[in-house]
């Protein structure tokens, strides 16, 4: 993807000099920065926060049209449009802002619940729900930092699900060993499925993609073939479904038993803190960062890349395995075929509306958890189908996908566009995307 | 140029609005002043599995059924569907914050939730379909029989088949899919038994409890691969349990018999009458094996509003209508009146006990 930057791999030099101080360059020449243009796959994961911003901002607007087209309501009044104009309108905007109320209500905050209890509830659901997206958004997001399209979190989080509900089941001991227990089974599982991808990249240069694709092929069969195996299956059942986790194997609940937010929502937040610092402070991401901007760069500069690849690629195994963990032990007490959902594609969309950096995949994981909690009270209590707010998911990665389009739309600046002004401030930039 | 691009784009326009116009020219609705016929503050609430309420099969019939306690007592509906496994406890959340009287699970994937949730809120009721491992008083299981019906099918698929082949397949491999398969398997079976025939099943074998699956229950390209499997290996009756998956078999079969005008194949649908629900191939839907979901839960919910809830499991028999096989619509003159007989014979022997139809996935009182 990035081989195809003969301007920065001018800047190895400079990368490898400083190999072991994160800290990039200062003083690089301009004229180099004014040749380079990041790639496609750059701009696309490495956008800015205004671009997310905006893109969120455009998605919600064409959402809100097509609530309005798509709400009965509206429809009936637009066939007599001409009579009574108004009507219409009245009828799609009330759609429009009934569905995005309740989505509010559903994910941050409802007014109209019984106590205070109830009313704080959204809230919480949106962190348990987000808890597992901010692991695979991590583990997406980590590999995009490498130049690696890890498509296979979806697989990874199955076998960290498969190790870690496997313990959970078979070692009864008591909870304060179980929890790093299931943690580490699913540190275990995610790290072996997302390394095999990483060795066959490395050894034969087989293509990310299509390995990561396949792997999770394998896993989603493998976890259906394990539950109907006495290995998984619940017993006296025909169903493929595990048996319940036990008390001592469940993570302990934060806010108690009326909520459903558990511990590995803490585990999360370490998990944030852990890669930013991998990222932009160890020797070992500045590695993975330099591997990702230009791997021919990084090779000159005495980095191996096959190793790096390797090791990336079991890192972004390792976070996705603890979503599964945390899936597994912490929301759905029990192992079932569907219990990655659709997380390993979702964090997909997380990690590029995060710009693939910790922090940022952090929000958009609770942007994307509040979609989840909120998309519930909306269908329910308008009539909303779930699948405008898929379809709402689906226009954020649209709008992200195409930077130039929400940029003419919100005018916002074209950091490629060799600005005159600020030389100085787009060179830095513009290390800041190699390194 | 005399269609330059600026050309056509104007007269699309021009046409769009037309359209338009002619659409909204409806004359307005005199402002109703009250809601006619009776209404109750009775809330009926359903929440899918990962299927959706559009999946042609038991989702969208017990959606069917909720729907029609609405129109027929006036209740108040609330729905969700599920995209994942992981939305059911929300989901079902949401209906107890909703107030709902009583809650149907479409699944047996929704029975962790169902009785988790059940236990929280004893006031509330529910009701699962497809699930009988709940045992609570505020919960009322909904199972059915499908092998009785699938056995009816069975019979009738042999004495119809000309090469002496017929099929199934299953989308996954659930007990209330093979419980289908294992009915229709068993009815061939005791077809060749009464006939002294030889008719083979493929896609499934009741010893080993092994067959053809597609392994999902979304995709019909696959259905319809296999069906045209199947057919190249000389099956001309096909029964494919996966919910919209069948769409490709009926595709498939309606491509062949185009080809083949000959010797058409048919098919057999499950759940619902398919003759009912895909008008375009009403030509070639043999029978159906129907699965009453609807009826029993409009029951439910009438039983519950007069407050006779029960907490008694509701099993779906022959016996009781709550399976059976559906008309035979346009096939009725090609299937011959003794074969129509032996079919109320088996159906009078499967309810007597008989006859008797014992499948892995049947339900137990």
């Amino acid at each position: 993807m990035s081989d195809k930057q003969p301007a920065a791999q001018q800047v190895d030099p400079a990368l490898a000099a400083d190999i072991n101080a994160p800290t990039p360059p200062q003083d690089v020449p301009s004229q180099l920065v004014e040749t380079q243009k990041p790639s496609l796959f750059a701009r696309i994961a490495g956008g800015n926060i205004g671009l997310s911003i905006g893109a969120a901002l455009a998605a919600f607007i064409v959402g809100g049209l097509l609530i309005a087209v798509t709400d009965p309501a509206t429809q009936t009044a637009s066939k007599y449009f001409f009579a009574r104009p108004l009507d219409t309108l009245a009828a799609g905007w009330s759609a429009a802002y009934d569905s995005y109320v309740a989505l509010l209500q559903g994910s941050i905050f409802n007014p109209n619940g019984r106590n205070f209890t109830q009313q704080i509830r959204p809230l919480t659901e949106t962190l348990t729900v987000a808890t597992p997206l901010i692991f695979a958004g991590l583990a997406v997001a980590l590999s995009f930092r490498a130049g690696l399209f890890n498509i296979g979190a979806q697989g990874q989080i199955i076998l960290g699900a498969i190790i870690s509900g496997w313990v959970a089941l078979n070692a009864g001991l008591p909870v304060i060993v179980m929890v790093p227990l299931i943690l580490l089974g699913g540190i275990v599982g995610g790290a072996i499925w997302g390394g095999i991808i990483g060795v066959l990249k490395a050894r034969t240069g087989a293509h990310e993609v299509i390995l990561s694709i396949m792997m999770n092929y394998i896993a989603a069969n493998l976890l259906v073939y394990l539950l109907k195996t006495p290995l998984l299956q619940r017993e006296g059942s025909s169903n493929p479904i595990s048996e319940k986790l036990g008390e001592n194997a469940l993570f302990p609940l934060l806010l108690g038993p009326q909520f459903r937010l558990h511990a590995g929502f803490l585990a999360a937040l370490l998990a944030v803190a852990f890669v930013w610092w991998l990222l932009n402070r160890s020797t070992v991401g500045f590695r993975l960062r330099a591997v990702g901007a230009n791997p021919n760069a990084a090779r000159t500069a005495g980095i191996s890349v096959a190793s790096g690849y390797i090791v990336v690629m079991a890192l972004s195994g390792a976070l996705a395995g603890l979503a599964g963990a945390a899936q597994v032990a912490g929301t759905e007490k029990v192992l079932s075929t569907g219990i990655a959902a659709s997380l390993g594609f979702d964090a997909i969309t997380v990690a590029l509306l995060g710009r693939s950096k910790p922090v940022g995949t952090f929000f958009a994981a609770l942007l994307y958890g509040a979609f989840r909690a909120g998309g519930v009270s909306m269908q329910v209590s308008t009539g909303t189908d779930i699948d405008i707010v898929l379809v709402l998911q689906a226009l954020i990665v649209l709008f992200i996908a195409a930077p130039p389009l929400v940029r003419a739309i919100f005018r916002l600046p074209d950091p490629t566009g060799a600005p005159r002004t600020k030389k100085k401030k787009s060179a830095s930039k513009a290390v800041e995307a190699a390194a | 140029m005399a269609f330059s691009r600026k050309h056509i784009a104007s007269t699309g326009s021009l046409l769009g609005i037309s359209a338009l116009l002619l659409a909204g020219c409806g004359a307005a609705p005199e402002e109703s002043s009250s809601a006619s016929g009776e209404s109750t503050d009775y809330l009926g609430c359903i929440v899918s599995d990962f299927g959706g309420f559009q999946d042609k099969s038991f989702n969208q019939n017990s959606y069917a059924g909720v729907k029609h306690a609405k129109t027929e007592f006036g209740i108040n509906m609330k729905e969700a569907q599920s995209t994942a496994e992981t939305d059911y406890a929300p989901n079902l959340n949401e209906m107890v914050q909703a107030g709902c009287n009583l809650t149907v699970t479409v699944g047996f994937g929704l029975a962790d939730t169902t009785k988790e949730i059940a236990e929280a809120n004893p006031d509330l009721h529910f009701t699962i379909v497809d699930d009988n491992s709940i045992e609570l008083d505020n919960v009322r299981p909904i199972v059915f029989d499908t092998a009785q019906a699938a056995f009816q099918a069975g019979y009738v698929a042999a004495a119809q088949s000309k090469t002496g082949k017929v099929a199934t397949y299953g989308g996954m491999e659930f007990p209330t899919v093979t419980i289908f398969m294992d009915g229709f398997a068993q009815g061939v079976e005791y077809y060749n038994e009464q006939k002294n025939a030889d008719v083979e099943v493929l896609g499934w074998n009741s010893d080993s409890q092994s067959g053809t699956f597609t392994g999902d229950f979304e995709d019909a390209t696959k259905g319809k691969t296999n069906t045209q499997n199947f057919l190249d290996q000389g099956a001309d009756v096909i029964m494919p349990v996966a919910g919209p998956v069948g769409s490709g078999t009926l595709e498939a079969v309606k491509e062949y018999n185009a080809s083949n005008p000959d010797s058409p194949a048919s098919v057999v649908w499950v759940d619902a009458d398919g003759f009912e629900t895909n008008a375009d191939y009403q030509d070639i839907i043999l029978t159906s094996v129907m699965k009453k979901m609807d009826d029993a839960i409009t029951e439910t919910i009438k039983a519950d509003m007069d407050g006779n809830f029960t907490s008694e499991a509701y099993i779906g028999t022959l016996e009781n209508d709550g399976v059976g096989l559906a008309p035979f619509h346009n096939f009725d003159s090609e299937v011959t009146d003794e074969t129509k007989a032996e079919l109320n014979q088996i159906k009078e022997d499967i309810i007597s006990g008989t006859i008797k139809v014992e499948t892995a996935g049947s339900p137990t009182a």
